[in-house]
């Protein structure tokens, strides 16, 4: 028999001894919680079952049994680790025995007061509502009412009410530059895209150039550029195609 | 010594002991002899002679009322006599289903109060918790403060409806605590008996 592999079932608990003793060594498991009294129960019927005495699984189960409830003791009593733990055996003695005196004392204590209850069952008394709880009187400092006015003026003002100005992006509009595109490319044939947006934001010179592409799907100009990051040239449409011609005549 | 002076209506301290009379039927609690004497507006041996005489006039088989000195004061009650009528009207939740855990508890509190949970439970080696919110709730002790030294625990004390309910004049008509078993000596001899039998 193992005693590690002993499978047990208590409240706290569920699982092989084993199991137990590395959750509370690893202080997962509250062994304060941990009833030792139904370790032992378990223990005793699995030897039981087995109908023959096995001496080192006895001595295991001691061991081991033993360690926890010093560990429970100390968990129960943590501050006096210490000061116990510098008794002689004869002065731990003497204190367990004045322990378990005190105890007793009030074991008997607590017997007399059942016993007077059991005697004071016929005694009949009126108790008034909350007989004996402490009344409280609570006293406020004396307080100013104009600040009580001011404190619910301000709570009655409408607050300011919140920008969300920067939420929204506004674009202007793409026909905005189309119109704008062609009235240059009316007086002028071409012009170069970087100077025609110079001075504009961000968001509108994305606008532009999508007007810009506009104009070249419709076949309204022609855009050209040298190399990547050159300036982009705009051309009104037709006119590149005679400068072609005219090129090609002259070559 | 007034006894006789009692018949004659018009004694002073016949009329006193109307007046305190009239304060203890309104009281739901105890009232002491400076109690009375402050709302009587009179002088203490005074009250206690007027007591005197209602404590005769309100005693058992004399009166359905009985006249009682519990926790600390002067307090009416039934007679045991209307003790079964008024089982089968009133309970007295107070101490129904008083666990025995709890009237250990309360023998502690009584006789070492004031004291925190702590030290209730280095006597009785378990925690001390739920026992003592129960007696909290059940008005039998109160808390009185907190103990500087043991990191601002609170502190409970017995409340005078304990000693009202136990049918106790004070916390001093409790047995003396030495005069309660758990003799040192014999503890300690039973544990050297055991001690004796175990192999070397």
């Amino acid at each position: 028999m193992i005693v590690r592999e002993l499978e047990l079932d208590l409240d706290a608990f569920e699982g092989p001894f084993d199991l137990l003793l590395t959750l509370v060594l690893r202080e997962e498991l509250e062994l304060a919680e941990v009833d030792v009294v139904e370790i032992v129960l378990s223990f005793c019927s699995r030897l039981e079952e087995r109908g023959r005495l096995d001496l080192d699984a006895c001595g295991e189960f001691l061991v081991l049994v033993a360690a926890l409830l010093e560990l429970k003791a100390r968990g129960l009593f943590p501050e006096e680790e210490l000061e116990l733990s510098e008794l002689e055996p004869e002065e731990a003695a003497e204190e367990l025995a004045r322990r378990l005196a005190d105890y007793r004392r009030m074991k008997e204590a607590a017997a007399w007061l059942s016993e007077r209850l059991e005697g004071e069952s016929e005694r009949f008394f009126r108790l008034g509502p909350a007989p004996l709880a402490p009344r409280i009187e609570r006293q406020l400092a004396p307080q100013d009412p104009e600040r009580l006015g001011a404190a619910l003026r301000m709570l009655a003002a409408e607050p300011p009410s919140v920008s969300l100005g920067h939420m929204a992006l506004r674009f202007p509009p793409v026909s905005q530059f189309l119109e704008r595109f062609r009235a240059v490319l009316r007086r002028r044939r071409r012009f170069d895209f970087a100077s025609e947006v110079a001075g504009l934001s961000r968001i509108e010179a994305a606008v532009a150039f999508l007007a810009m592409l506009e104009l070249r799907k419709a076949g309204e100009v022609s855009l050209e550029q040298a190399s990547s990051f050159a300036p982009i040239r705009v051309t009104r449409a037709g006119v590149e195609a005679r400068e072609q011609e005219w090129i090609a005549r002259s070559a | 010594m007034d006894r006789p002076l009692r018949l004659i209506s018009a004694n002073p301290v016949d009329r006193l002991a109307r007046i305190v009379e009239g304060l203890l039927v309104v009281a739901s609690q105890p009232l002491s002899v400076e109690d009375l004497a402050v709302a009587a507006d009179d002088d203490a041996e005074r009250i206690e002679t007027a007591l005197r005489l209602l404590a005769d006039r309100y005693g058992e088989g004399r009166s359905g009322i009985v006249l009682e000195r519990v926790a600390g004061g002067w307090a009416f009650r039934a007679s045991r006599e209307a003790a079964e009528a008024c089982a089968r009207l009133f309970e007295r939740p107070v101490e129904r289903g008083l666990s025995a855990a709890a009237v250990e508890t309360l023998a502690i509190v009584a006789y070492l109060g004031p004291c925190t949970r702590p030290d209730i439970a280095r006597i009785r080696g378990v925690a001390a918790d739920s026992v003592v919110a129960g007696l909290v709730e059940r008005g039998l002790i109160a808390e009185a403060g907190r103990d500087v030294e043991a990191a601002g625990a609170i502190r409970y004390k017995t409340t005078p409806l304990f000693e009202r309910v136990f049918g106790l004049e004070s916390l001093a008509a409790l047995p003396r605590l030495e005069d309660l078993g758990g003799e040192t000596d014999e503890i300690r001899e039973r544990l050297e008996a055991v001690a004796e039998k175990r192999p070397a």
